[in-house]
């Protein structure tokens, strides 16, 4: 396939500028759908910009959601407040990774000494991915501090912490795991008839496969978790959704909510458009 | 059948009291329902502002209040009828579905600006709930020994301001969703003291903390900004004359007082913070 | 060198291999020829361990390595297989496809393995192919680095699994060429094929398998030209 794009390449490079009868028709077709698309956008954005407005609630709702004065006011803060966000995730991506990767080992363990923990990595999945991700913060948040723990350990923070990981490597490790299965068995086929082990079948030829295959599921597992960080808020740390319902309530204004919702997608956003490109180029490289 | 009762109650009442004919004229129809006041509160409401959360019985006081405004203007016990709403709910700009509502609503500015508050049915004081352990370490009602201690607070009240302002907490303070959080995480360790309203704060050190301690309270002129609970009604609400007129009466007759001394009585016995 | 006897296989209730029994000499080539499912890949599998034997016996050098329960990896360290769908590994160069197993089963380093790699991809005309990964080869190449990669174990005996079948067929040639080139350094095969002209040519020994039993075994000469049994006839009848 290199080979023909090769080829290709080449003799585009030598052919006459000209273009050929069916160059010409998809420039033609290609035009007219992009002259339909921009008009038809225009007609929408045009009826919403005129007709929102004319609703009766408009100008309350205005002044209450889309207050430039107080989204002037407040957005710095928020600003502020997110870095708690970036951080939180910044900490808790290494360790659902490495704890998710143990969990699907353990799943896919068939030595029967083992088998504790592969039970176990059957009970934690069932377990976490069926409770709402606020309830494991609340009951783990509240619950292990409340066991005794001295300061600092018994920061929300760090148990806000435990709690997004745990619930997030029972997601991340059935990826993983579904990632091992999806690793053809010729592949273990041909190590094991090198006389590879078990173990460094499983690390240097099922696992680099299988993790390379569930990186677009899991860069979505990972915008999922970006938005899941505010869950912390509601056991103590002031981020952004936290500081967002703070001047809510001061300021008797959904404004600063608005301004958190910007802030979340000027992030999200570009990450999910990059997920969606690794899942069409992964697709291209796979047919 | 229902007509003909409703007919001669209506009847009885224009017979039985010419005082409250003249101030049923000023809420006559203005209510959301003819002849009906609906009155809103809290899902759930707190001790001690409504007992057993069953505001119909008139016990705790924002119950008892309603009801003497409900009078006041004119409205029999039985012509009350209650809804509730949530707290966001109340103070998003549009239309109701109460006449007034009531569930220990500060009156801001800023909340002034979408919806419409009753003048002031109680001023509460705030006080500093701790636990023993951080009293016995020597926290007490001065604003030095109390800035040194791990705030919290719950997000949606004046108090996060308050302490801010009050008091300058050295680190910095973690904010819940309600006074139930709040106290959890007071319980956990991960915070020595927060700010209520003293009643509120009366309650949770009576019922909900084994070994809570009031360890001082904010007069309201230390306070640029006293906690005062006005009636939330919707904006431009027709009939925030007639409630205002009915509080008015009630303050200056003494009703108020009465009530504030029947359900928050023990608010008293908190010391002041220098 | 490699003995089998009366070894038996079942899948579910499908007896594929039925009683075979079946010597391979040092320095000899074998190959095993039959139609689909008559148990040709499944026997070269039994005999790698890749699948345990219900019952009967595999000796190698005298050794008998179809006793359940022992280590396999050892003895697969000593017999090399090379697969119908090559069974590269994608993630990895062609050098590194080949050091690998060297590396962790040896533990040489890759500084040490180069020079012997590099000289089996010399020899099997794959010099200029070391770096490239296994979708920038052809299936020939592909096929081809499988077999160096097999080699780089420096295998007492190697099997082949229908190598030729998934290769279109102007890149059959290359890769019996280096069967032959095999064939000619005295290693010792066997081979699960349908060439059988290739077959005709070098083996030392034919096996034609039938429903899981060799029907007929002997040299190309008997078994080609005059085979025996009906079976035989009527297979290869049909195939030539």
């Amino acid at each position: 396939m290199t080979l023909q794009e090769k080829t290709d390449g080449a003799a585009a490079a030598a052919a006459p500028p000209r273009r050929t009868r069916r160059q010409a028709y998809e420039t033609r077709v290609r035009r007219r759908s992009n002259t339909v698309a921009a008009v038809s956008t225009a007609l929408v954005v045009l009826a919403i910009v005129t007709l929102v407005p004319m609703a009766p609630g408009w100008e309350a709702v205005k002044k209450s959601f889309f207050n430039a004065e107080v989204f002037a006011q407040t957005f710095p803060r928020l600003v502020q407040a997110f870095l708690w966000d970036i951080a939180i995730f910044a900490w808790s991506v290494p360790l659902i990774t490495v704890i998710a990767l143990a969990i699907a080992l353990a799943r896919d363990t068939r030595n029967p000494a083992l088998f504790p923990l592969r039970l176990f990595g059957i009970l934690y999945t069932d377990i976490f991915r069926g409770i709402p991700v606020i309830l494991v913060v609340y009951l783990i948040g509240f619950g292990i501090p409340g066991l005794g723990l001295p300061r600092p350990w018994n920061s929300p923070y760090i148990w806000g912490t435990v709690a997004l990981v745990l619930t997030y490597s029972a997601y991340v490790a059935e990826i993983f795991r579904s990632g091992i299965e999806s690793i053809h068995d010729s592949q273990r086929a041909a190590a094991s008839s090198l006389g590879l082990s078990q173990s460094d079948t499983m690390r240097f030829v099922v696992l680099p496969q299988a993790i390379r295959r569930v990186v677009p599921a899991n860069m979505n597992m990972l915008i999922a978790l970006q938005k899941d960080v505010a869950l912390l808020s509601f056991i103590g740390p002031v981020e952004v959704l936290r500081q967002a319902g703070v001047f809510k309530s001061l300021l008797a204004n959904f404004t600063p909510y608005v301004g958190a919702a910007l802030i979340f997608l000027s992030v999200t956003i570009p990450a999910t458009r990059y997920a969606d490109y690794l899942i069409a180029r992964q697709r291209r490289e796979r047919s | 059948m229902k007509l003909s009762t409703l007919l001669t109650s209506a009847a009885g009442l224009a017979l039985a009291s010419t005082a409250a004919l003249a101030q049923n004229d000023c809420a006559a129809g203005k209510t959301i329902e003819d002849g009906v006041l609906t009155i809103a509160t809290g899902n759930p409401a707190y001790y001690p502002w409504v007992m057993n959360d069953d505001p119909a019985s008139k016990e705790g006081f924002e119950a008892a209040v309603a009801y003497a405004v409900a009078n006041a203007m004119g409205f029999d016990d039985d012509q009350v009828v209650w809804t509730r709403s949530s707290f966001d709910q109340a103070i998003q700009p549009g239309a109701k579905t109460y006449d007034f509502n009531l569930q220990q609503f500060s009156i801001t500015a800023a909340r002034d600006e979408v919806i419409d508050f009753s003048v002031p049915y109680y001023s509460a004081a705030a006080a500093v709930l701790t636990r023993q352990p951080t009293a016995d370490a020597g926290a007490t009602n001065t604003v030095e020994s109390l800035s040194g201690l791990k705030w919290g607070a719950a997000a949606s009240t004046t108090a996060p301001s308050m302490i801010e302002n009050l008091i300058g907490p050295e680190d910095s303070m973690l904010l819940y969703d309600d006074s139930a959080d709040v106290v959890e995480a007071m319980k956990a360790n991960q915070i020595d003291a927060s700010l209520f309203d003293l009643p509120t704060a009366l309650y949770l050190s009576a019922v909900t903390l084994d070994d809570g301690v009031l360890v001082g309270q904010f007069p309201p002129e230390m306070s640029e900004n006293p906690d005062r609970f006005g009636l939330a009604m919707e904006e431009g609400s027709a009939l925030k004359e007639c409630v205002d007129a009915a509080i008015t009466t009630l303050a200056e007759d003494g009703t108020l007082a009465a009530l504030e001394a029947e359900w928050l009585a023990e608010a008293t016995g908190v010391p002041v913070i220098e | 060198m490699l003995d089998l006897r009366d070894v038996t296989k079942s899948f579910g209730g499908n007896r594929v291999l039925d009683g075979i029994s079946l010597t391979v000499e040092r320095g000899e080539m074998v190959c095993l020829i039959g139609a689909s499912g008559s148990g040709k890949s499944t026997l070269l599998r039994c005999i790698n361990l890749l699948e345990p034997i219900d019952d009967g016996a595999v000796f190698l050098d005298g050794q008998d390595i179809s006793e359940p329960g022992l280590n396999p990896d050892p003895v697969r360290r000593r017999i090399g297989m090379v697969f119908q769908s090559y069974n590269l590994f994608p993630h990895m160069t062609a050098e590194e496809n080949v050091m690998l197993a060297p590396r962790r089963v040896h533990g040489k380093s890759r500084e040490a393995l180069r020079p012997k790699v590099t000289e089996l991809f010399t020899r099997f005309g794959l010099a200029d192919r070391m770096q490239h990964f296994p979708d920038q080869l052809s299936g020939g190449q592909q096929q081809r680095v499988a077999i160096v990669r097999a080699l780089a174990m420096r295998p007492e005996i190697m099997l082949f699994d229908e190598i030729t079948s998934a290769l279109d067929p102007e890149l059959v040639g290359e890769v019996l060429d280096v069967l032959r080139q095999l064939r000619s350094e005295g290693m010792t095969m066997v081979l699960a094929t349908h060439e059988m002209k290739f077959a005709a040519e070098l083996a030392d020994k034919i096996c034609f398998l039938d429903a899981g039993r060799i029907a007929e075994q002997g040299p190309p000469s008997e078994i080609f030209k005059a085979p025996k049994k009906d079976r035989t006839r009527a297979f290869l009848a049909r195939i030539l």
